[in-house]
């Protein structure tokens, strides 16, 4: 089962029921008859028999971790990556410096020279991870989708040099084809034009 | 005393005492391992294969810890209650026969430590001086929860053993013995003449009883986590706590070797399987039925177990032994 049927599932109906709890016994006659009741019951054995299926059917729910990963959400937010354009390599970022602006715990840092094209690229672009909270504004406010969150939720490290690596983020060149549009959290939903609607002028 | 007992028992010893020290080892990884699937979990996997090295590392952990011995401690008590513990479950031991006689380059070996005729009474009391392990412990810790721990200790094996030594007094009056080898001739005849049959109250309260001198869980009050951190065994860290863990766990084999011996035909064949795999058997089915019953029930409330002990099992005991003793005199 892919991640995203479970988190897509918004079937949750409430089945409550409620149990049944008998009256307290009041004289001791009635308490006398209640630990008999309780005794003779097989209550124990069930317990027993429960455990011991559980056992004998082997249904083991472990995820062994660093060996076996649970799918990631699509929306998840891990470590950011910096997309390239699909045709000629060429880094999405234009410079715009939005994601600069937004970024609510100054985390990222941008540097842009316009190239010999005179297109605006960033010569240097880092985000301090020790900082950043992951909020996903950064990915939300790029125009270009140029920074996105990838599936990375492995990020210990034991130098804070490396916290800030632009070339960890950015896709690499031979790797280009292996980049996949970002469906997760910023990117416009697949049903994206359908939602839009008239701007309301009656008033 | 002639030279070649001294060195049988001698030998003996050791081999009960490696034994069953390794036994607990291994015992602890199969708990975890069975607690683990009845929980649908794995349990240790990582060490050795399967998990299996798992033991061998705790031993390491276990020796090469700290021994903590707290400010407020008496230090001498502390220091001697963990012994106190494992060697009241060992020397229990020396009463039990483990297996039937076989003989090695034509010498018997009977694996029976000590024929003594009072065999269940000296199982049963040396099983009973080990309160002082915890009660010890638990005093002379400086520790509140120790403290309680130690008190829980005292209520609990002092009510037990009332109620051990009532459950197995039927059947002693039936076999006219206290020799546990003679338990286990009186039942040499197959299935059929096994005592769990003329005795199944005194076979269930007996076990119910073991659970609660061995300390497991569902009167698993003295280190019950929840409530008093770790009991009796609160301050104590490294060998000194492992030895409080091979006496529960020595223990456990104590009360399914003698529950075997009273109730369910000792090492008598059975059927096609040979006696020391019958007994290995039985005692391996209850040492699972500890952890069986360790992953199903949950604990009682410490007045629940006085309850339980003084006004259900003491009475059902005494009755037992009322009717018996009426059924011998009369049929």
């Amino acid at each position: 089962m892919s991640g995203l049927e479970q988190f897509q599932d918004r079937n949750v109906s409430q089945n409550y029921y409620k149990v049944k709890i008998e009256p307290y016994p009041k004289t001791p006659w009635e308490k006398f008859k209640r630990v008999v009741r309780k005794s003779l019951k097989p209550d124990l054995l069930i317990g027993l028999k429960i455990t011991l299926l559980e056992m004998l059917r082997f249904n083991i729910h472990t995820i062994q971790y660093p060996k076996e990963k649970l799918p990631v959400s699509p929306r998840f937010r891990g470590i950011h990556r910096l997309l390239r354009l699909l045709e000629s390599g060429n880094e999405r970022c234009i410079g715009c410096g939005l994601c600069e602006k937004i970024c609510i715990s100054n985390c990222i840092r941008i540097d842009t020279k316009p190239d010999e094209n005179g297109r605006k690229i960033p010569t240097e672009y880092t985000i301090n991870f020790g900082r950043c909270i992951f909020c996903g504004y950064c990915a939300e406010v790029c125009p270009e989708l140029a920074i996105v969150h990838g599936q990375e939720y492995e990020y210990a490290s034991e130098q804070r040099a490396q916290f800030a690596m632009k070339e960890d983020m950015l896709t690499p060149l031979d790797k280009l084809k292996e980049q996949k549009e970002y469906p997760g959290f910023g990117a416009p939903t697949p049903a994206a034009d359908k939602l839009i609607k008239k701007t309301p002028l009656a008033y | 005393m002639e030279t070649a007992f001294i060195i049988e028992t001698i030998v003996k010893i050791l081999v009960v005492l490696g034994l069953f020290s390794a036994l607990a080892g291994f015992a602890t990884y199969v708990e975890r391992k069975v607690l683990a699937f009845m929980q649908r979990r794995l349990g240790p996997m990582h060490v050795g294969p399967y998990g299996i090295l798992q033991v061998l590392a705790d031993g390491i952990k276990l020796f090469t810890k700290e021994d903590f011995i707290p400010q407020g401690a008496v230090r001498p008590i502390f220091m001697i209650a963990p012994v106190i513990t494992a060697a009241t479950a060992f020397i229990a031991m020396a009463a039990i026969p483990m297996f039937p006689e076989f003989t090695i380059g034509g010498y018997t070996v009977r694996p029976i430590i000590s024929d003594m005729n009072v065999g269940l009474l000296f199982v049963l009391g040396v099983m009973g001086i080990g309160l002082y392990g915890p009660l010890l412990a638990g005093m002379a810790s400086g520790n509140k929860w120790s403290l309680l721990g130690a008190a829980r200790t005292a209520i609990q094996f002092l009510s037990y053993e009332v109620v051990t030594g009532l459950s197995v007094l039927a059947p002693v009056m039936i076999v006219g013995s206290l020799s546990l080898i003679d338990f286990n001739n009186y039942q040499a005849g197959g299935v059929g003449e096994w005592l769990v049959w003329k005795q199944p109250i005194a076979f269930i309260l007996f076990l119910i009883a073991g659970f609660a001198e061995t300390n497991r869980t569902p009167f698993d009050l003295l280190e019950h986590e929840a409530e008093v951190i770790s009991g009796y065994a609160t301050e104590y860290s490294g060998m000194r706590w492992g030895l409080f863990f091979i006496g529960e766990y020595a223990n456990m084999f104590t009360i399914g070797f003698l529950a075997s011996l009273i109730f369910l035909g000792g090492f008598n064949d059975l059927w096609f399987i040979p006696g020391a795999i019958a007994i290995l058997l039985k005692v391996f089915f209850f040492i699972f039925l500890f952890i069986w019953a360790r992953a199903s029930w949950p604990h009682v409330r410490p007045d629940q177990l006085m309850w339980l002990c003084w006004k259900v099992l003491m009475p059902i005991a005494v009755v037992n032994v009322v009717i018996t003793g009426i059924v011998m005199m009369f049929f």
